[in-house]
């Protein structure tokens, strides 16, 4: 335990000290970078697939992998507009609702996986066709505007002079950290992912520790897998399971974010961004497969 | 229903019983298939037009194609999600290689050598240095994804010349897509089931210990697996871009998802072990004919995704319970 510990801990030190660099050779290369306006835009961008990743984490962590993230979060923000405009609800019930349609989501999920034994990949890439197919076919693929001010603050505005989806990431990430490291169901989070089998025997409801793992899952795009998987990977979490912290994935989502601004800066495209993000994740892998491997596989 | 249906037939007739036992699923997406087309047929007799049902079964072919080494790495107990981009850098380069005046036979053999040199990429990455087949191919699918269009940004590729086109060729007035899909289908069916090589397949996907431990070489096996699945990526790519006068150098939208789906639909075990490749064919066919019957049924197209992704739960779920109840 001890020992693991440590590697936990060393691997996150290695990224630690990778964000330094990368963020040293940022603010050298452009003396704007280095601003609290441009960092704080920095959190904001990084937000989003922030949330997700907080909660794949945990997912990981498990054993399982999630690739309908993307479309759920699209479910959910559609069915915002539809309980809203269509439905005639006030938004703030509107919101609360489609959160929760996240949830359900999330819990259908869990229940294939854990009641019909199918494997979390298969599960999820039936999943995501479906929700994206709900999606469309409620909404007919038009989108819908004009919102309220305060619901566009959300995702605009600033509180105390940081936005206010850093503030959210901040207690969310605080929160999960808690759970994950301090508590009993993240313990059996562990459990379950590094071997499923010894979970049972001591005693720990490894369906139920899965299903609630699914259910807490209720987020908001499309197309946000890959940054997703790739921070939490990045991070230190093992894809077979059993070992990760949100520190690691932080620190992952993170460099991935200076990754992104320093390309940018360089004057890499968007799109040569997404290959140098495939790259990374690939090698990450790669790397820790080589050095760290612990028997499986 | 089929384990019910096999003890039934059982007594009676043990041909049947045994046909319906090896590919029940395969019946029963053929079945679909006739029901969907006699419905709207029914309902709408311009469904049954030769126009029609020439665009229903040619339009999906290359999906038909792609399935085919899809069903293939599936049954190895692998799975690839890049194979959406593949086909999409792949339609690229064979157009752009004509279109530069390249002859058409250097054209169509690029795009089936490119594919196999990228899937056996993925295939040493998966068998060799032990990446789950997930994180391999989802990072493929950036790096093609970006990659294509940081070169292309986009831009159309248009004056292809007319014997390219290999999708619009005719042979006793039926399009090339359909025979390609056709007789690649049988041939891949007949070698899976009767030759060595294609037999390790499914000794691979079914227990790897055990397929070792029988003299197979596992690792070399994945490896050819993907390269395989490479090569009917490269010919789906050419039916792909020539199905029009213009290549839109872009990755498809959502094609891997609907390979994957055609594979699975058609009864390639999720688990791997299982499956062949008539029934990922037959699937493919079904999903152009839903998606022509929601047209002539006058249900919004939007709808689609949904009635797929509904179908892919179920049969991901009745396969769970068949295998549950076999062992």
């Amino acid at each position: 335990m001890a020992l693991s510990l440590r590697r936990l801990l060393r691997h996150e030190t290695i990224l630690a000290v990778l964000v330094v660099v990368a963020l040293v050779v940022l603010a050298a290369q452009s003396e704007r970078f280095f601003t609290a306006d441009n960092l704080l835009n920095q959190g904001r961008l990084m937000s989003e697939v922030g949330l997700v990743a907080l909660t794949m984490t945990f997912v990981i962590v498990t054993g399982g992998i999630d690739l309908s993230v993307g479309s759920m979060l699209g479910l959910s923000a559609i069915l915002v507009g539809v309980f809203w405009k269509n439905v005639g609800l006030a938004l703030p019930i509107a919101m609360v609702l489609a959160v929760g349609a996240g949830g359900l989501a999330g819990l259908l999920n869990g229940l294939i996986i854990t009641r019909f034994k199918v494997p979390p990949l298969i599960a999820t890439l039936a999943t995501l066709a479906l929700y994206r197919g709900l999606a469309e076919g409620i909404s007919q693929s038009r989108s819908v505007r004009g919102y309220p001010e305060w619901f566009y603050a959300l995702g605009q505005r600033d509180a105390a002079g940081v936005p206010v989806q850093v503030w959210i990431m901040l207690v969310a990430g605080l929160g999960s950290a808690a759970i994950l490291g301090l508590t009993t169901f993240g313990r059996a989070t562990y459990a379950v992912g590094a071997n499923e089998t010894a979970a049972r025997f001591s005693g720990i409801a490894v369906d139920r520790t899965r299903l609630l793992v699914s259910t807490t899952r209720s987020d908001m795009g499309t197309g946000l897998e890959l940054d997703v998987i790739t921070a939490v990977v990045l991070g230190g979490t093992s894809i077979f399971g059993g070992k990760g912290t949100i520190m690691g994935t932080v620190l992952g989502l993170a460099l991935i974010q200076a990754l992104r601004s320093g390309l940018s800066l360089a004057g890499v495209k968007g799109d040569g961004t997404i290959v140098v993000i495939g790259l990374v994740l690939i090698g990450a892998i790669l790397v820790s497969n080589l050095f760290g491997r612990d028997g499986d596989g | 229903m089929d384990a019910v249906a096999t003890a039934a037939l059982a007594p009676k007739n043990g041909r049947l019983a045994r046909i319906f036992a090896a590919y029940g699923q395969e019946l029963v997406v053929l079945g679909l298939l006739l029901a969907v087309i006699a419905l709207s047929g029914a309902v709408n007799a311009r469904f049954l037009s030769e126009n029609n049902l020439n665009s229903i079964f040619s339009g999906n072919a290359y999906v038909a194609v792609a399935a085919i080494g899809m069903s293939m790495v599936i049954i190895a107990g692998h799975i690839d999600v890049s194979v959406g981009s593949l086909i999409g850098v792949l339609a690229t380069i064979s157009g752009t290689l004509a279109v530069r005046g390249y002859p058409i036979w250097v054209a169509w053999l690029a795009s089936i050598v490119a594919g196999i040199a990228i899937q056996a990429v993925n295939g040493v990455l998966v068998a060799y240095a032990r990446i789950p087949a997930i994180v391999v191919t989802l990072g493929m699918l950036s790096i093609l994804k970006g990659g294509l269009i940081s070169a292309t940004s986009g831009a159309w590729i248009t004056n292809l010349p007319p014997g390219f086109l290999l999708a619009q060729f005719r042979l006793f007035g039926i399009l090339a897509p359909v025979w390609f899909a056709a007789i690649l289908t049988v041939l891949a069916a007949l070698w899976m089931r009767y030759s060595a090589l294609g037999r390790s397949i499914y000794a691979v996907g079914g227990n790897p210990d055990a397929a070792r431990a029988a003299g197979i070489q596992t690792k070399p096996t994945v490896v050819f697996v993907f390269a395989l699945h490479g090569f009917f990526a490269g010919i789906a790519a050419i039916l792909f871009a020539s199905q029009l006068q213009v290549i839109q150098s872009t990755v498809p939208p959502n094609l891997e998802l609907n390979v994957i789906t055609a594979s699975v639909i058609g009864g390639v075990s999720i688990l791997g072990g299982t499956g062949t490749v008539i029934g990922s064919t037959l699937a493919a066919i079904l999903f152009a004919a839903i998606g022509s019957s929601l047209i002539f049924l006058n249900v919004s197209a939007y709808w689609l995704k949904a009635v797929l992704g509904l179908l892919i739960l179920v049969t991901v779920l009745a396969d769970m319970a068949r295998r549950r109840r076999a062992f």
